[in-house]
This record gives C-alpha cells, structure tokens and sequence, in this order.
C-alpha cells in the first residue's frame, strides 16, 4: 500500500489501481444483474461487467505489454460488439414492452417449472 | 500485406456467399419470386455442404489467428446437415401468416450463427473465439424471439440475450486475466506458457463459464427450459443440437489445446459437472409437462454424456465426440420435427396431448419411437453406438465410477423416454391428435433422421472415418 500512494503523490496512476476499478465495476455489475428489477437496469449491469474487461485489457496492455497491441484491438472489437448486443437487447426490451406494457423483471412469468404455476393459480 | 492467404478459408468464404445471395434475393425479389427463397436457401446451403465435405491439409491463417485440421470438416458437415433438416422443417411454419413476411430474415439469420459458429471452432487466438461465439449467440437471440407477437417467445428472447450477454462478459474477464498473465491470446502460445499458478486456474474457470452456459450444464442451465418451451419449436431444436454440439467440440479443443498443462484442475471441475448434470437433468425430466420443456431437460443430460468425451482428454474422446453429436443431431432432430409438425398443425405441447397418437398418425409415432430410442440408447440404434463408444473412451481413461452413475443415469432416462411412448401407443385418449399430412420438406427431413438413425450405428465405416482423423 505504501507503495501505491507514492506512485499516487508521484503523479504516476499504478497498475493496481486499474484493476481495483475494473473489479469493481465486474462486481457490481454482477450484484445489479442478481439484485434488478428493471430489464434495463440488468441490460446497464451486463454493459459494467463488459466494460470492466476493457479496461482490464487496455491497461494490462498500456502497462504490462506496450510492445505490441493486442490489448488494444480486443478492446476496440469488445465494444463494437457489446455495441450489437446492447442493440438487439433493446429490440427485445420493446418488444416485451409492446407485448406487456411494462419492462419488469418480475412480468416475465409466463415461462416456468410446472410446479410454481400451481402453486401461483391457487 | 498478402491477402491471398483468405482464400484459404473455403468454408467460411463459400458460406458467406450464400448468406449473401440469400440477403440479396430477399430484398430484391418480387412478391411472387419470393416464395422459392425456400428451395433457394436449402439448395444452395446442400451446395455449400456437398463442396465443402472434403478433408485438406492442415494449415493456418494470419499467423495461427484462423487454424485448419481435418476434423474441422466433419464437424462443420455435421452442423450443415442440422442446419438444413432445420430449413426442411420450419418450411410450413414460415409460410404462417404471421411470419411469412420475415421469411427471408430467418434464413439469413440462421446462416449467420452458423458462420459464427464455424468461426469460434476454427479460431487459433481468443479474439476470433470471441468474435465466432457472439457471432452465433446475438443473431440467436432474434430468432429466439422471431414469433414477435406471442408473449413466450418474447420473454424466452428477453432471457436468452440476457443470460447469454451474462455469461460471455464473465467468459471476457476470464480471457482479459489470461492476457495480463500471459501477454499474448494465441492457442499455440498459450499452451507453452500456461502453468498452474492461481491467476490461470482463476481465468480458465471464469472463461470456461461462457461455454458452460452456451452447453448448458446444470449451474449453469437455469435459462435453458424456458428458453427451449418459449423458442420457436425449429430454432428450439437448432439450439439444442447445432449450438451445443459445436459448444462441446470447441471445450474439447480449447481444454486440451490451451489448457493442457491445466488438465488435473479441469478434470475434476468436469467430473462433478457430469454428475449433477446428468443426474438433476433426469431428475427434473420426469416430472415435466410440457414436451418441449421435457426436451430441454432432456438435453441439458445429454450434454452430460457429450462432456465424458471432453473429460477423456484423447484421441478417442475426440472422435467418440463428434461421433455422439453426429447421433444426438439426428435423433434430436426427428424428434423436433415431429415436436413442431404436431404443434403447429394442432397447438398441442404436452405430453398428454400424445395420448392415443398410434391410432390417428402411426408413422409419426413411429419416427418419434425410434428417435427416443436412439437418444436412450437401445440397440440396433445409432444411439447405442455413440454411448458405447463415449463410454469406452472415459473408461479407458480410468474413469470407472463416472461411467458407472452414467449408466445407472441412462436407466432412469430410459424410463421418463418410455413414459411418451407408452402415451403414444399403450395410453388411450378420448380426444387424440387428429390425422394430419405431413408437408413434404418434412417428411423428408424426418425420413432422413430416420435412415441416419437406423444406418448410422450399423455402417462401421462412418466411425472409422472420424477416428481416423482424430488426434489429441
């Protein structure tokens, strides 16, 4: 740690703390995944843990491995592609709209094991 | 920079160009030409198939990013004939009105998971892995939710897309860990600096999660019952053979290619995977009720027995695999066929709506039997077969116990299989399913099944042929 808040007061940001934000916001995108009730808000949770390995790859790479830009590339494609998939998740969004009226989490249950339809008719 | 090197890539290239021609037909065709994008698409995809079914050499693409084996060729054949038994089948139902006006999209969409597919079983370096298998789960999720006015095709696309966006962003995390360690994502380089310290265990367990969820083993299957009853019934078949198929192939590549120097850390991870898959799996079949939502549980425990190829970690691990999604393709297949000629003839799905089906549609019946026996394993079937073999390739490997609650598992799946043949021919209903005609595509896809079912056990050569191209 003692070396950390030197680089800090050196004006030099360590590696270390790109990879405590990075997990961070792994982490938090899982919690928000679990714990939301909004499709949209789970659609923003997924985004954090995608972006969260951007920055792994983009700071392993700035760091670790400047030499080549491996790192770098992946990033870029990472977000072209969460770009696709954030795009066809909203289409699905709007259509559970259309056909709900709402973006609910807990409106999506006309898919279950037969057994908690039962007990939910009763 | 030498661009000649891409012509290489036949398959992909001879596929692309279908996707093309078929993109180009559906925009630009008139309202009468548009009824043969049907023919059109099958044709030209069996074109693509019967050029592209010839093993080459070996080789490799921008420097080992794209890698060519001869298995390759088979496995992809494979997935083609799925692909084309699925064009057969969901023939009547694109001409519904519903979706008739969306016909076109569902063959381009279709061909493009199958090009993302071909991709992440070819990739040599974790991006191209990544770009093939969103690829293939992005066009996926639209045709999960193509029947865009029933509520449970909605939902079962709202759960797919988010589950499977889930599970590749922690399957990301695990390659970002690999290449903060390792400095580079090629397979071949990967395999030399690979050991077992912590951070590589750590990253190949975060990364193997993608693919578990993608095969849908049983932590990770939660999406995988209401996705296959909500799906459309011929993409529900799709999902279960074409993606999980090349999902297990590519684990099987991956584990023993990258993480070899890993292999005592994901053997045991895989031994407990096989057991609760298959065990839950027959578990939780027996008391469904829904004929597709009994599939899909059905298939989360023949994932279990795909994986005893992978945990074999050999040569004929390898080719008892491709063997056994050969048989799985086939007989799964059938069984979706007949699945969604009932369904939408009569909109019946559950398993009490067979009741008494011998009376009225003997035939069917009868292709659904023998499917159910072939996925159950009973002799002369292909099925027997393709167990048999998966069975001798994990014990050869010294895994006595695992085969042996493998087996006693295939007992009790015999048992909720004969559940729906007694309801088709012993059980007697008051309102059986009415005569129905089979259109011709699909009684030529479910003839097909059937003479791959029948024939692909008893002709030794197809097997020999896989084996002989195996390596480890």
């Amino acid at each position: 740690m003692g070396s950390l808040f030197a680089n800090f007061s050196s004006g030099i940001v360590p590696l270390e703390a790109y990879i405590f934000v990075s997990l961070v916001m792994f982490f938090a995108g899982i919690y928000g995944f679990l714990s939301r009730k909004n499709l949209l808000m789970v659609l923003i949770s997924i985004e954090l843990i995608l972006n969260s390995a951007d920055i792994n790859f983009a700071a392993f790479n700035r760091y670790l491995y400047p030499e080549h830009f491996e790192g770098f590339f992946f990033t870029l494609f990472t977000i072209a592609i969460s770009a696709c998939e954030t795009a066809v998740a909203i289409a699905i969004v709007i259509n559970i709209y259309r056909n709900l009226n709402n973006v609910e989490v807990d409106s999506l249950q006309e898919l279950q094991e037969p057994e908690l339809q039962d007990t939910k008719e009763q | 920079m030498n661009y000649s090197a891409f012509l290489q890539l036949h398959d992909e290239l001879s596929l692309l160009a279908v996707i093309v021609i078929i993109l180009i037909y559906d925009i630009f065709a008139s309202e009468k030409g548009a009824r043969y994008i049907q023919p059109l698409s099958i044709v030209l995809l069996t074109v693509h198939t019967v050029l592209n079914a010839f093993p080459r050499a070996d080789f490799e693409v921008a420097g080992g990013m794209y890698q060519y084996y001869p298995m390759l060729t088979y496995i992809k054949t494979i997935l083609n004939a799925g692909t084309i038994i699925l064009f057969l089948q969901a023939d009547k139902w694109l001409r519904d009105d519903s979706v008739i006006i969306r016909r076109g999209e569902f063959y381009f969409l279709t061909l493009c998971t199958l090009l993302g597919l071909y991709l992440m079983m070819s990739a040599g370096h974790f991006l191209l892995f990544f770009i093939g298998i969103e690829t293939a789960s992005i066009p996926m999720a639209t045709l999960v939710a193509f029947n865009k006015y029933n509520h449970k095709s909605a939902e079962a696309g709202a759960k797919f897309i988010l589950s499977t966006v889930f599970a590749s962003g922690i399957s990301l995390y695990g390659i970002s860990m690999i290449y903060g360690a390792a400095g580079t994502l090629y397979f071949d380089d990967l395999a030399l600096l690979i050991t077992n310290s912590p951070i590589y265990i750590m990253a190949m367990v975060f990364f193997a999660i993608g693919l578990f969820f993608k095969i849908s083993l049983v932590p990770f299957h939660l999406w995988t019952p209401d996705v296959y009853e909500g799906a459309p019934t011929g993409i529900t078949g799709y999902l279960s053979v074409v993606s999980k198929g090349s999902a297990v192939f590519v684990l099987f590549t991956i584990f023993t290619k990258v993480f070899a120097n890993l292999t005592a850390e994901w053997q045991p991870i895989l031994y407990g995977l096989i057991v609760i898959s298959i065990t839950l799996a027959n578990i939780f079949a027996i008391r469904q009720k829904n004929i597709k939502r009994f599939m899909a549980y059905s298939s989360i425990s023949q994932a279990g027995y795909l994986l005893l190829g992978v945990i074999s970690a050999s040569a004929t691990g390898m080719s008892s695999l491709v063997y056994y999604i050969l048989v799985y393709l086939f007989s799964n297949l059938a069984i979706f066929g007949v699945i969604s000629v009932i369904e939408h003839r009569t909109g019946k799905v559950n398993i009490n709506d067979y009741n008494g089906l011998y009376q009225t549609n003997p035939r069917l019946s009868a292709v659904m039997m023998f499917a159910l026996f072939s996925l159950a394993g009973i002799p002369p079937f292909a099925g027997f077969f393709s167990k048999f073999f998966i069975f001798a390739a994990a014990t050869e490997q010294g895994y006595y116990v695992l085969v042996f609650i493998a087996l006693i598992n295939t007992v009790i799946s015999l048992y909720y299989y004969l559940l729906i043949v007694k309801a088709m021919f012993l059980n007697k209903s008051d309102q059986p399913v009415e005569r129905i005609t089979t259109d011709l595509p699909a009684r030529i896809s479910l003839v097909l099944c059937l003479i791959m079912i029948v024939f692909a056990g008893l002709l030794s050569s197809i097997y020999q042929q896989i084996s002989a191209l195996s390596f480890i």
